[in-house]
């Protein structure tokens, strides 16, 4: 690697380890009902709110009821996204009058947009009308993300509360996230991007004439080019901040007007682990020892990193069979080099490199490069990344609190091997913890392999794989992975909007949801109704070095485990075939 | 239940009108009197004419224009309505004859070498990328001199004024900007 490419990681960890503390420091306060310098501006919306919807903001949940709260807004949300699709060809904001979207693809995605996995389907400047994108898909931008976060505060208030079946009021929680964090972020993350040349507009699409006509795949002359434009940076800023992912055009974050500068792409580069990466920080401060909130964040980049090296070397090698045909991939001050299929000229193999890993550890899914085109240990890794289960960083709150599952594993284990009873921040973690982790994480893990196995085994699901050979297996391995894991992002090759794709991969989004957060919810009642019990000299101290080594080994052994058979069948086999055409 | 239905519904109706509604028109109403110019899509004026945007690439293949990266969107290349990648895996087979047909394509309009710069043989992943590398801009100058009947230093230059550093020194890639780069021949031709 070059050094300018090394700089330019530096620089993007260097930003992004220094907002940890001050982001995560807000994030507490909010969650924790305290005052905060935006209280002037929102406390009055908020109040509104409260007294708009009957929000009795004091009264606090059970675990089931909080558990009703989540599903019931779920379930409504999916409702209005679906009904918004279905009829957006009578309603306005519709320019370029696109009709309704099919009823197996408004399913996908209505799905896709409440778990906060926002898999794509379609192709978005062809199916979805402004009105659509504005208030189905922005809304759930906000408030999934939102959802997520709320989930994770009340495992954070199982720990540090004790004998009370209270962990908050989800749709106190719900609104404070929306309102303090994701809405003030989102605002001064759009105009950033606006100024780079995102575009932001309700104007129909814009027609120039080309300065060389062209031919389409039948012959006839092309004179004019037809430009896609719309409000996009109020969408895209709260797709990356809320790990959602879900492009305004086809193509995400590689589109120029989506993503059209290296600043631009920097800044969503950090939106992306930004609150996944505080909100470790905002753990440590509420459940009051900072240490174990930098434990967690430790343990997540000592995984993140060296996977990050794997992709950026085997891009930057580039493919064989591109340098047989003479073509030069050296990377020098006037080109990128490398394996330049699939990536933009303004990106490099860098910037692509460290978007795909940060997009599938955040479970994010934008892309600014195509992904299916990587290199095979290019795109083993952020595949391995997501069906480590989303919790290298993952969607904001849900990463975190998949990661503290496993976190309650690496204590279960280290007892086991010390003979005592096993205890996490003050609480012993019993039978009934120990059994709703293993379901949180186990129940994705058998998702995405059993789906990808009847999809490879039947001919819906297998007409449908572009790339022939392991490669192909690669595309349906990836989109089971992504989906069981709340991702989003693709190896777009394979044709996903099927009925058959669509309903499948819809069922592993919601598995992938519902099947981890409750699980949470219910460990959240579980530890709020115990007694904190004093560390003594017999406790696994859950904040020193050891312990990060512990929670990354249960982290990759389970994901090794349960993967290595299917990765070999796809990205490892695919990788020796290509090293054999040298 | 019934009430966490109800209470659901009014929440999800206040955020819709919050972040669906009030909040695009926000960001909307300020881009537009803050950055007028980006907010409708970097769009290039050339007298009456709208001669694209600055930030999308179009389709060259005569001789005397720059090439772009090769476009896999349908059923044209640079169609800017529906942007694509090509998704080609490292081993499918089209992704080598793309790469050899853009190589006969170079060769037969007068650019060739030992080498070509791997972005020139390559789809970009929207299959709309205004730019090339520096070195693919370098490797298509001599073509573009004979074909127009300018020197090569003055391609070169025009090369230069079209040449997009690393964003504050060091973000990203350098990179050319074939549009302008064209629009920027012809007028050189035209004075």
């Amino acid at each position: 690697m070059t050094t300018n490419g090394l700089l330019q990681l530096v620089i993007f960890f260097g930003v992004l380890l220094a907002c940890v503390k001050p982001v995560g420091f807000y994030m507490a306060r909010v969650y924790s009902g305290s005052t905060t310098f935006l209280d002037r501006i929102i406390g009055p919306v908020e109040r509104l709110l409260y007294r708009l919807c009957g929000i009795d903001k004091t009264a606090e949940m059970t675990w089931r009821q909080y558990s009703t709260a989540v599903l019931a807004f779920s379930l409504m949300s999916f409702l209005t996204v679906y009904a918004l699709q279905r009829t957006q060809g009578w309603l306005p904001f519709n320019p370029e009058s696109l009709p309704a979207v099919s009823p197996d693809s408004s399913f996908n995605t209505a799905v896709s947009f409440t778990t906060n996995t926002n898999w794509q389907g379609y192709g978005s400047e062809i199916t979805m009308s402004y009105l659509t994108q504005m208030l189905a898909l922005t809304v759930q931008n906000f408030v999934s993300a939102a959802a997520g976060m709320a989930v994770l505060v009340t495992l954070i208030r199982g720990f540090t509360r004790h004998t009370t079946d209270a962990i908050g009021n989800f749709w106190v929680d719900l609104l404070r996230g929306t309102l303090y964090i994701l809405l003030p972020l989102s605002l001064v993350l759009a105009l950033a991007l606006v100024s780079q040349g995102v575009v932001q507009t309700f104007g129909s699409y814009q027609e120039v004439t080309l300065l060389e006509p062209t031919v389409d795949a039948v012959g006839a002359e092309i004179t004019t080019q037809t430009i896609a434009v719309g409000p996009a940076a109020s969408q895209i800023a709260i797709k990356q901040l809320g790990t959602n992912g879900g492009g305004f055009f086809n193509v995400n974050s590689s589109h120029p007007l989506e993503n059209p500068t290296p600043l631009s792409n920097l800044l969503q580069l950090l939106a992306i682990l930004l609150i996944p990466a505080a909100l470790c920080f905002t753990f440590g401060e509420m459940v009051g020892d900072r240490r174990q909130g930098w434990a967690v964040l430790a343990a997540m980049l000592a995984i993140f990193v060296p996977l990050l090296t794997i992709t950026l070397m085997s891009e930057q090698a580039g493919n064989p069979t591109l340098a047989q045909l003479g073509a030069d991939q050296l990377a020098t001050d006037l080109q990128p080099g490398g394996n330049m299929e699939g990536k933009e000229t303004r990106f490099g193999i860098v910037n692509s490199s460290l978007w795909a890993v940060a997009t599938t550890a955040a479970s994010n899914g934008s892309v600014n490069s195509m992904h299916d085109s990587y290199t095979p240990l290019g795109g083993l890794v952020p595949m391995w990344l997501m069906q480590l289960g989303e919790v290298i960083f993952g969607g904001v709150g849900s990463g975190l609190y998949g990661m503290l599952m496993f976190a309650i594993v690496a204590v279960f284990l280290s007892g086991l091997m010390v003979g005592r009873t096993p205890e996490y921040l003050g609480k012993k973690i019993g039978a009934f913890e120990m059994k709703m982790a293993s379901l949180a994480i186990l129940f994705p893990c058998a998702m995405v392999l059993v789906g990808t196995a009847v999809a490879v085994a039947s001919t819906s699901g297998s007409e449908t794989i572009f790339n022939p050979g392991p490669h192909g297996f690669s595309e349906v391995l990836y989109a089971f992975s992504s989906a069981g894991n709340n991702n989003g992002s693709a190896f777009a090759g394979l044709g996903a909007n099927t009925p058959f794709y669509n309903c499948l991969l819809g069922l592993a989004m919601l598995v992938g949801r519902f099947w981890v957060m409750l699980p949470v919810l219910a460990i959240a009642g579980s530890l709020a109704a115990k007694k904190t019990v004093p560390s003594g000299p017999g406790t696994l101290p859950t904040h020193t070095p050891l312990f990060v080594v512990l929670l990354v080994a249960v982290v990759i052994v389970v994901g090794a485990l349960s993967f290595f058979p299917a990765l070999a069948l796809g990205p490892i086999v695919e990788h020796l075939l290509t090293s054999t055409a040298r | 239940m019934i009430q966490q239905l109800r209470t659901a519904t009014l929440v999800l109706i206040a955020l819709t009108f919050l972040t669906g509604g009030v909040y695009p028109l926000v960001v909307t109403a300020i881009a537009h009197v803050a950055f007028p110019t980006q907010a409708n899509g970097s769009l290039i004026q050339r007298g009456a004419q709208i001669a694209g945007s600055e930030l999308i690439g179009q389709p060259f293949s005569r001789p005397e224009y720059f090439w772009g990266r090769l476009s896999a969107t349908a059923p044209f290349p640079y169609n800017a309505a529906a942007s694509s990648g090509s998704n080609f895996g490292p081993l499918h087979p089209g992704l080598k004859q793309a790469a050899e047909a853009r190589l006969s394509a170079l060769q037969a309009a007068g650019s060739s070498g030992k080498t070509v710069p791997v972005d020139l043989l390559t789809a970009s992943a929207s299959g709309l990328d205004p730019h090339i590398s520096p070195a693919a801009a370098e490797f298509q100058a001599p073509r573009i001199a004979a074909s127009r009947k300018m020197s090569e230093n003055a391609v070169r230059e025009l090369i230069r004024q079209s040449t997009e550093g690393r964003q504050l020194g060091i973000l990203g890639e350098p990179r050319v900007n074939v549009l302008r780069l064209n629009l920027a021949l012809d007028q050189h031709q035209m004075n």
